[in-house]
């Protein structure tokens, strides 16, 4: 493992306004050259990235944060519930925190999957007309 | 104060050695890593402040995510819960769970468009399409107040625990301890910047992981690979306990209050890790959101498989060294896991358990540092004291940060002193709750709602943050629990109680996402459109990032 041998190339956009240590000509806002946002924004593209990235995120959000809210209730709410055995010593509330774990881990492999079949290429493709548009 | 390690390590006639061995373990770590920072820094001679802050982004996104193990896993989270499961059995696990599903908010909702928005600090986010002064004036302060609570909690756990481990006690050892890590960890930030810092936190979550994973592999074996047979042995080990050490509520089960809290806290817990300034300035790390992505899917794979060996470790210490021998050990429930490594591997495991824990506390405390004074020099001295208009800003900013990166070491140095003796593990609760509080709320709205606005941003920010520091003023924290009480309060002669939880998440973060709203209402109606398109479209797909990077 090494750092990558670039400190500059990489160095992040700044936002607007953001006087602090950039040259003025990396500053949005030029005359020339400064891309469109709102067209973008509005283009069908943009809106279908929009669509998908909400669609997935934002009922994954709810789900996963409601399945640790029931999880933590049950905990503490019906604790001989949660100690009903399975196997051995084995009982349901260590099967159901370690459903946690699996739920988490599972929730990031779906997600990655989904970022990049079908978040990756729409947005490399929008941010490519953008740059390629204000680079004229 | 050490009798009853002393008199386990003297089983074997190994006492005196012990603190030697271990105190050589640490010195080949601190200079081992001191020798790598100065290494990994002296081949990039440059010293902007994107090199500083962030080491030009120019991590990968395997890197960074070792190196957010290693940030976020404090010795809070590997001694503190391998105690807890060891002692109160599911309880301990309970809180686990927690810090782990946290990361889900984080990977689907912040890392990416945060890393696409911002520069250095969340400020930058924030002041994207809203007043920059006041925004970047109110991450700064709940930024520095986060860190503050954090990296009090590590130091004064620093001496308790470093204590334990190398067999130093009274109050100028202890102190002497403390000091040797802020000055340890001002070191790392000074030579190293991010890049130092990162590669401490690397080789830290590395350390950290393998040497848990040898524990658990070890501990399982002891029971022929059956986890079912540990569990029994640890059952068998606590009669106190019983088989309520398989099953919720030795801990948080007393009373309806308890439960309460536990919820209260599994809350902030959730939702604060996303808003912690010193992972949020991880993801600027690296150089593009792809890679930021990929440092959340790491460090969630990591961050979960180390929960899951200190369950085994926790149970596995309950088992073989016995509830009796934890709490008389100096370090009490922090003992749990140093005393089971002695067990299972002698004094050698012992000290590089050792040396791992130390490991934790210096990389832990050297983010946070870097972070918090990053958010000074960057936020509040060059935007909003200076207002941009300094002659060189990067040369400036350096400077001052560097300046910052001492003044706090020496502050967590002295308060880690003062708060030695203090119970502070509320502190890391509290720490949570800040962030979920003030932190969260504002990069949610400011990333995903158009109508938000520079009034909602700081209502949102000081209501949180006021919110949640006054609940826990009047909470059994500070007052109302006597003496006589299991955890006593800070002031257990007084009695201001006024709110019955000691975890303040439940009500202060839906009233800080209230306050954004409210605030964002009743703040001018002109709102920037344009500025939400390009943030909106920035944040999705990266645009403007290569753009400005090509110069």
């Amino acid at each position: 493992m090494s750092t990558t041998e670039s400190s500059d190339e990489h160095t992040g956009g700044p936002p607007p306004g953001d006087t602090a240590g950039q040259p003025p000509s990396d500053t949005a806002g030029q005359p020339t050259g400064t891309p469109d946002w709102a067209a973008a924004q509005a283009s069908p593209d943009f809106q279908e990235l929009r669509k998908r990235l909400r669609g997935f995120v934002f009922p994954v959000t709810a789900g996963f944060l409601a399945w640790y809210l029931l999880y933590v209730l049950l905990a503490s709410f019906a604790p001989d519930f949660m100690a009903t055995p399975v196997l051995g010593n084995i009982n349901l509330g260590l099967i159901l925190g370690l459903l946690q774990f699996v739920s988490t881990f599972a929730i990031t492999v779906a997600y990655i999957r989904f970022a990049d079949r079908k978040l990756d290429p729409l947005s490399s493709k929008i941010r490519e007309e953008i740059e390629g548009s204000s680079a004229k | 104060m050490n009798a009853a390690v002393n008199a386990v390590l003297a089983q074997d006639g190994g006492a005196a050695a012990n603190p030697v061995l271990n105190i050589s373990i640490f010195l080949v770590f601190v200079i081992g890593t001191l020798a790598i920072v100065f290494y990994v820094n002296s081949r990039h001679a440059k010293k902007t402040a994107a090199d500083f802050y962030t080491a030009g982004g120019g991590f990968s996104g395997t890197q960074n995510g070792f190196a957010i193990a290693g940030d976020y896993l404090s010795a809070a989270s590997f001694l503190g819960i391998a105690g807890a499961i060891a002692i109160n059995g599911y309880d301990g696990f309970l809180y686990s769970i927690g810090f782990l599903v946290a990361w889900l908010v984080a990977l689907l909702l912040v890392a990416e468009l945060l890393r696409n928005t911002g520069r250095f600090t969340m400020g930058d986010v924030l002041a994207f399409r809203m007043r920059q002064r006041p925004v970047r004036a109110a991450a700064a302060t709940s930024t520095l107040a986060v860190s503050f609570f954090y990296l009090l909690a590590q130091m004064a756990g620093a001496g308790a625990l470093v204590s334990l481990l190398l067999g130093v006690s009274g109050a100028f050892a202890q102190g002497a301890v403390i000091a040797v890590v802020g000055v340890v960890m001002i070191a790392y930030v000074l030579i190293g910047g991010m890049r130092g810092t990162t590669w401490v936190q690397m080789i830290k979550a590395v350390l950290l992981i393998a040497g848990t994973l040898v524990m658990t592999i070890w501990a399982l074996a002891l029971f022929g690979f059956n986890f079912s047979a540990l569990l029994g042995a640890a059952v068998d080990a606590n009669p106190d306990a019983g088989a309520g050490l398989l099953s919720p509520g030795l801990q948080y089960g007393a009373t309806t209050t308890s439960k309460i809290d536990f919820i209260s806290l599994g809350l902030a817990l959730v939702l604060g890790t996303a808003g912690l300034p010193h992972v949020l300035m991880r993801f600027y790390t690296v150089p593009t959101a792809k890679e930021a992505r990929k440092s959340v899917e790491w460090a969630i794979w990591l961050i979960g498989l180390f929960y899951l060996f200190t369950l085994v470790i926790g149970y596995a210490a309950g088992a073989l060294v016995g509830k009796e021998t934890i709490l008389d050990a100096p370090g009490r429930v922090n003992s749990a896991a140093p005393l089971l490594a002695y067990e299972l591997g002698g004094p050698i495991l012992l000290g590089v358990i050792a040396a791992v824990a130390f490991a934790t506390i210096l990389a832990v405390v050297a983010g946070l540092t870097i972070t918090a004074s990053a958010s000074f020099a960057h936020d509040v001295y060059i935007n909003v004291i200076k207002k941009g208009d300094v002659v060189d800003t990067e040369a400036t900013q350096v400077k001052v940060a560097r300046r910052t990166a001492i003044v706090i070491g020496i502050v967590a140095i002295l308060g880690g002193i003062l708060a030695r003796n203090q119970n502070v593990a509320f502190l890391v609760a509290l720490a949570f709750a800040v962030a979920a509080s003030a932190n969260l709320p504002t990069i949610l709205y400011s990333l995903f709602w158009k109508r938000f606005n520079t009034t909602g941003a700081l209502f949102s920010i000081y209501g949180g943050l006021a919110t949640t520091l006054l609940l826990i003023v009047f909470s059994p924290v500070v007052s109302g629990r006597g003496e006589d009480a299991p955890t006593p309060s800070i002031f257990p002669e007084a009695d201001f109680m006024l709110f019955p939880l000691s975890n303040p998440g439940l009500v202060s973060i839906p009233m800080s996402f209230l306050l954004g709203a409210v605030g964002t209402y009743v703040g001018q109606k002109r709102h920037d459109g344009s500025k939400y398109a390009e943030m909106e479209v920035r944040s999705l797909t990266g645009a403007g990032i290569a753009k400005a990077s090509s110069h």
